[in-house]
């Protein structure tokens, strides 16, 4: 009874401890740039809020600019977020939503402060996204939710000093067609999108040359505001891969010699290069979210090298470098199942990837022998060993009474056996994988196999581990923690995904993968 | 006071019982131990204590890869389950040079359910978890020394289970499904 109310008291005391942080987190740290919407009707700026170090938003706020109702339920004391119907219920001081029959996990939880219902901002993608019927892009680095099908490639600015001149790199993915002109005393450099997702250097860094760069309305532009040295300009595209586009735009002090620079691109010379091609292949169809599964974590190290190297560290690092690539080149979503030094279960990594309807399931890891010479990447898709054909035969149709009468035909998937649905494609995949490694980092005798690993038999989407290499060969354990070999293995995934997802547009259903 | 009195009154009931044991049950056989040796060639029980069968192990070969089967001697067990116990006792024992046991060090089996199905339950000490050394081919290696020796030897079993302190684990390092028997290794170990 003592413990019962000791536990009781500090639920109690964390919670009003959390509540009451709300109204000073904002006095206290700076405010929160606040969530963009992006949608057809035009753009808005909801405030966020930190609570707990995580970023919330208010249901208040969010309510009006999604078409969502809101309804207290006094009985329960949860929430009820309703659009078009579909229901989210919520209850206050849990990290969970409850989606039509789903749970979903959020980050952090729910809050309530009096009437207002805080919620983690990745509320947008992880539940309502699964409810709105439009597309709900959440780009958590830049604050930014697209709502619909529109435009909004990534731009990376980045700006040089290179001798003289300076050197603006701008980078879309996916590939954008762009022109630039100069107006008077600025150059505009125009996207064809219809909203910009942009990353710039806060400060020029060209003194003389660029006073300041800004985004212009109606948003799908920049301008360089050009400095009293400014003389002239060149641009040239560089060709890079299929998925995304660079321009180089180099701008020269009046009265320099229009020199070459010294190492990039072929220079088709000055003003306005005709503008690119929108050349991008079609997004497949559905193809939108990769869930990369960083190996072990926390109190599971995995595997150890001979200096102390260990497989959760490498496998968060590179699950961290293919996450940005996937997200900043190919504009899919990229998650992770974890994304910190921390313990989650083989279940509930395959969960997430369930629940974030990821299309492609990669999981990371490194290889232990107890022969230090054994070295070499390999990649496992699952061996349905030990299910029964009862268990295989479950993961099929089955018809259901339906409310009212009748009955209806539903997807009855057991998570046990969600894999085997998809062993063809994770198959070619894991095929396309070994076929992308092999020309960049060693691989083992035996490159592609199948296994029963517990991570991959849950995961309703295609699947696969890749082991980069052994941890215990002195060698690999060498090169695993190097950037090198770390951006060879991803590219290579990188690589991959891209060609399959290519290959399953080309085939909606994708008979060319069964 | 009262406790002590307890005490003692338990120790009584001990010794009674024990003596009546030894009375009824242990002396008749010592009884009838003595009287037929005449005809067996040596005593019944050093027979099974030395009594051997030969055994197909697996253990990690020499380029630390695959599971390679060697023929041993095993001591004779009793049954399916004393069988079993001791086929996986030798597995964790030492290997003939080059190869190695892919058994963690200082695992023990704790106890051998066999199933009617031929499920075969072995249950490890934690050691098989604690001092595992990590890694995916070595967790096959492990799991699969087990489930290929006990199919390969016993026909009785059909499938493996293996379990750690009584307890079903969901893998012994982060890899191989283990909430189910295991049947036979289809996958690429002893190629």
């Amino acid at each position: 009874m003592k413990l019962v109310s000791l536990a009781l008291a500090a639920v109690l005391l964390t919670t009003v401890a959390a509540v009451s942080t709300l109204p000073s987190a904002r006095a206290q740290t700076p405010a929160p740039a606040g969530l963009t919407l992006l949608s057809s009707a035009g753009r808005r700026t909801l405030p966020t809020t930190i609570a707990g170090d995580h970023e919330m938003i208010a249901l208040d706020d969010l309510a009006p600019a999604l078409q969502l109702s809101l309804r207290d339920d006094p009985l329960a004391g949860g929430m009820t977020v309703t659009y078009k119907g579909k229901r989210i219920a919520l209850m206050p001081d849990q990290p969970i939503a409850s989606v039509g029959a789903r749970l979903v996990a959020l980050p952090a939880p729910v809050l309530r402060s009096g009437k207002r219902w805080l919620v983690p901002v990745e509320f947008i993608d992880r539940a309502l996204a699964l409810v709105y019927d439009s597309r709900l892009d959440f780009r958590k680095a830049s604050h930014l939710v697209v709502i619909g099908e529109l435009r909004v490639p990534r731009l990376v600015i980045r700006q040089e000093m290179q001798g003289n001149l300076a050197r603006l790199t701008f980078d879309t993915s996916p590939k954008t067609a762009n022109t630039i002109a100069q107006d008077a005393n600025r150059l505009l450099v125009r996207f064809d999108a219809d909203a910009l997702d942009v990353t710039m250097p806060a400060a020029p860094a060209a003194p003389g040359l660029v006073d300041a760069l800004r985004v212009v309305e109606p948003g799908n532009a920049v301008a360089v505001l050009l400095g009293p040295k400014f003389g002239s300009f060149r641009a040239s595209l560089v060709p890079t891969d299929a998925a995304s586009a660079r321009v180089v735009v180099d701008l020269l002090p009046a009265g320099a010699l229009v020199v070459p620079p010294a190492p990039p691109p072929p220079p088709p010379p000055a003003p306005a290069p005709p503008p690119t091609d929108a050349g991008a292949p079609p997004v497949a169809a559905g193809f939108r979210t990769i869930v990369i599964d960083p190996g072990h974590g926390g109190a599971e190290e995995g595997a150890r090298g001979p200096s102390g190297l260990l497989e959760k560290d490498l496998t968060l690092d590179v699950a961290r470098k293919l996450k940005a690539a996937i997200e900043n080149r190919l504009g899919l979503h990229a998650l992770l199942t974890r994304d910190a030094d921390a313990t989650v279960s083989l279940d509930d990594r395959a969960a997430f990837a369930n629940n974030n309807k990821a299309d492609l399931f990669i999981s990371l890891h490194v290889n232990a022998s107890l022969r230090r010479d054994v070295r070499g990447a390999e990649v496992f898709y699952l061996s349905p060993e030990g299910l029964t054909q009862a268990q295989q035969a479950a993961a099929t149709t089955a018809s259901l009474p339906a409310l009212g009468g009748g009955s209806r035909e539903i997807d009855l998937i057991l998570w046990e056996v969600a894999q085997t649905q998809h062993l063809a494609e994770s198959a070619a995949f894991a095929a396309i994988v070994e076929a992308q490694l092999r020309s960049r980092v060693p691989m083992s005798g035996r490159p592609v196999q199948q296994a029963p690993f517990r991570v991959l038999v849950g995961a309703n989407m295609p699947a696969v581990l890749v082991e980069m290499g052994f941890v215990t060969n002195t060698d690999q354990e060498q090169a695993l923690a190097s950037d090198q070999f770390q951006d060879a293995v991803v590219q290579a995934l990188f690589d991959a995904v891209v060609r399959f997802r290519d290959a399953r547009a080309g085939s909606p259903r994708s008979p060319g993968l069964r | 006071m009262t406790a002590t009195r307890a005490f003692g009154l338990i120790l009584l009931v001990l010794l009674v019982a024990a003596i009546g044991v030894v009375l009824i049950v242990v002396a008749p056989q010592w009884y009838a131990a003595r009287r037929p040796p005449v005809r067996a060639g040596a005593p019944a029980a050093d027979a099974v204590a030395t009594r051997k069968i030969r055994a197909t192990l697996f253990y990690v070969s020499e380029d630390g890869k695959r599971l390679v089967p060697v023929e041993r001697e095993v001591p004779y067990g009793e049954g399916v389950v004393e069988q079993a116990k001791r086929i996986v006792e030798a597995e964790i024992a030492d290997a003939p040079a080059p190869l190695v046991s892919a058994m963690p060090p200082g695992t023990r089996v704790r106890a051998v359910y066999v199933s009617d199905k031929g499920d075969a339950f072995i249950d490890f000490s934690h050691e098989l978890v604690a001092a595992h050394p990590g890694g995916s081919l070595n967790e096959l290696l492990t799991v699969y020394a087990v489930v290929d020796a006990l199919t390969a030897n016993l026909p009785a079993v059909r499938a493996v289970q293996l379990l750690v302190d009584g307890r079903e684990v969901d893998t012994l390092a982060g890899h191989v499904d283990l909430r189910r028997p295991l049947s036979k290794s289809s996958i690429v170990l002893n190629d």
